[in-house]
């Protein structure tokens, strides 16, 4: 764990413990109904002040504890465009499945609706409903677990696309590069031998080994 | 000092626990009933349930003379149940509130209880000979958020309430007919009903989760959510008071708490265990727990085996088992009661929390 992530997660765990004091409050607008209070926002008095503990600009929490629930939503660390892809797709993999996770809401909250990619990537909800059936000082382990756990998928997964990516531009630039190609048959004319086989080498480009030979064995009887 | 008494009764939140005077029956709400188990031996067992309320059952109190129960619920309503040879019959009272009930407490004298409320307002229940029915009339002045609590005064006329909007308020529920004019006290001479007695604001504005007078009724403190302790010791009617002391701790917020003596206050809350402050109108302070750390078998003896550690990592992945607290209760303690005691000595108190169990201790 790096240096300023220890003291980062230290100050989540202890805040989001402090949020969870939560007790059955049932709503005092709406007759026989009980609603959590932060997503409500009917009374302000029984919301308490949102708090947002941030690492850097890339890496924030934002905590909105209120009598009955609390909202955590995190953004997660991405440092450029592939990375914004990957948290999207990872993100909303995780939110259509929020039933299986009991605390995940469905949507990340919006902090302005206009500048929404500057907000939060995912939102816990947690009502004194989940308090109860579960152990809270596991739900508070399974936050930072998230938390921790997330950069390392994601950096993994960016690993793992850059390897594929390679994988494919080689097997893609293969059929070029097989051919021990005398130096006389200089970039000028393997570009235009190129580009007369284009269309062959993109339908062919899904396939194996054969379809190369097959690739190939044009290119023999052509040269 | 002895090691407590733990019953675990289900696994479902207590919302309150009462125990009646003799301590052979436990009141307990669980979800949309009341459940009563009696004493048999060591162990509580289940012998009947109250069914009555269709929504959460959030408060249950036993009249210690006459027995009779009341309930009250988030579906607005409140019960009084009389027992009777066939089992407890449930009246309903006339509380007309919108809201949910959140509170209920019997007066000392048994003749009227009070009943906070979602409303903004405490009903203050009698029974009315002439129409044979639980009436009641309305606090309601100042209040501006839900009540979460309220305490009665020795005397029976006052009462004290905690609210969300973090004050902590004590008024005169003096009904004529039924209440014998009060003694002079501290908080008043004369106390027609809404008086406002003391109104306190907590200082960082945190909900109100207890109330409590002191034996004597000359004192009150109140426990609100940024985990302090109050208490207000008044000089007199129309007079600021004698002294305001705020305690306020590095723990979790209280969310109930019970006065032994003049002395002593015990308080239990988030952090799942009860504490005890002391000290006098000159201060306060928090003295330490009321829990013995380190009690035998507590899962140390368990990390010792190896067989043990790689079955943990095999069947868990981890080493260490930590889905165990060290405290006797796993959840918060939502209710915490005087058991038994005399003249404001508290001998023994109980607890009950959201992990289902009901603890008597010795303080």
């Amino acid at each position: 764990m790096s240096q300023s992530l220890r003291p980062y997660l230290q100050c989540v765990r202890s805040s989001v413990t402090a949020a969870l004091c939560l007790s059955n409050f049932a709503s005092q607008t709406s007759e026989r109904h009980n609603v959590p209070e932060i997503e409500a926002q009917t009374s302000p008095e029984v919301l308490l002040t949102p708090l947002v503990i941030a690492r850097n600009e890339n890496e924030k929490v934002l905590i909105e504890p209120s009598v009955n629930s609390v909202r955590i939503s995190i953004k997660i660390k991405q440092a450029d465009e592939i990375e914004n892809i990957l948290v999207h797709k990872f993100t909303r993999f995780l939110t259509q499945r929020a039933e299986a996770f009991f605390i995940l809401r469905r949507k990340p909250i919006k902090v302005s609706p206009t500048r929404s990619r500057l907000g939060y990537d995912i939102s816990f909800l947690i009502t004194n409903f989940h308090t109860e059936e579960m152990l809270k000082h596991k739900l508070v382990d399974f936050i930072i677990q998230f938390m921790e756990e997330v950069d390392k998928e994601i950096s993994e997964m960016k690993l793992f696309l850059n390897a594929r990516a390679r994988f494919v531009a080689e097997s893609f630039l293969t059929p070029v590069s097989l051919r021990k190609l005398p130096r006389r048959y200089d970039a000028k004319r393997f570009s235009s031998l190129i580009k007369g086989k284009r269309t062959q080498l993109v339908e062919d480009c899904n396939g194996a080994r054969p379809l190369f030979k097959h690739f190939i064995n044009i290119q023999d009887t052509n040269i | 000092m002895a090691s407590p008494e733990v019953h675990h009764l289900f696994h479902r939140p207590i919302a309150d626990h009462s125990f009646s005077a003799d301590r052979q029956t436990l009141a307990v709400a669980k979800d949309t009933t009341v459940e009563l188990y009696g004493r048999t031996g060591n162990a509580f067992k289940l012998y009947d349930e109250l069914k009555g309320h269709d929504k959460t059952v959030t408060s249950v109190d036993i009249a210690p003379e006459s027995g009779r129960i009341v309930t009250c619920s988030q579906d607005r309503n409140a019960l009084v149940w009389e027992p009777s040879p066939t089992g407890y019959k449930p009246t309903l009272v006339l509380l007309r509130i919108a809201r949910a009930a959140t509170f209920v407490r019997w007066s000392p004298s048994e003749t009227k209880f009070a009943v906070g409320s979602g409303d903004r307002v405490i009903a203050i229940c009698y029974f009315e000979e002439e129409n044979d029915w639980w009436v009641s009339k309305h606090l309601k002045k100042p209040i501006r958020s839900t009540i979460t609590t309220v305490n009665w005064h020795p005397n029976s006329v006052l009462l004290a309430a905690g609210s969300t909007d973090a004050h902590a308020r004590v008024f005169s529920s003096f009904i004529k007919g039924v209440d014998a004019r009060p003694e002079p006290s501290v908080w008043g001479e004369r106390l027609p009903f809404n008086t406002v007695c003391g109104e306190y604001l907590n200082n960082s504005a945190g909900w109100v989760h207890s109330v409590a007078f002191s034996p004597s009724g000359n004192a009150l403190a109140f426990a609100a959510h940024d985990s302090s302790i109050t208490v207000v010791y008044p000089s007199g009617p129309e007079q600021p008071p004698q002294a305001i002391v705020s305690v306020s701790t590095q723990l979790l917020p209280f969310m109930s708490m019970i006065w032994n003596g003049e002395d002593e206050i015990i308080a239990a809350g988030y952090d799942c265990e009860a504490f005890r402050f002391q000290g006098g109108p000159s201060g306060w302070q928090l003295t330490g727990t009321l829990e013995a750390k380190g009690r035998p078998g507590l899962g140390d003896a368990r990390e010792e085996s190896a067989l043990n550690m790689f079955k943990q990592m095999d069947l868990k992945g981890k080493v260490k088992d930590d889905t165990q607290l060290k405290t006797v209760h796993q959840n918060t303690i939502t209710t915490l009661r005087v058991y038994e005691g005399r003249n404001g000595s508290v001998s023994k108190f109980s607890t009950s929390g959201v992990d289902g169990r009901v603890v008597v201790w010795d303080t």
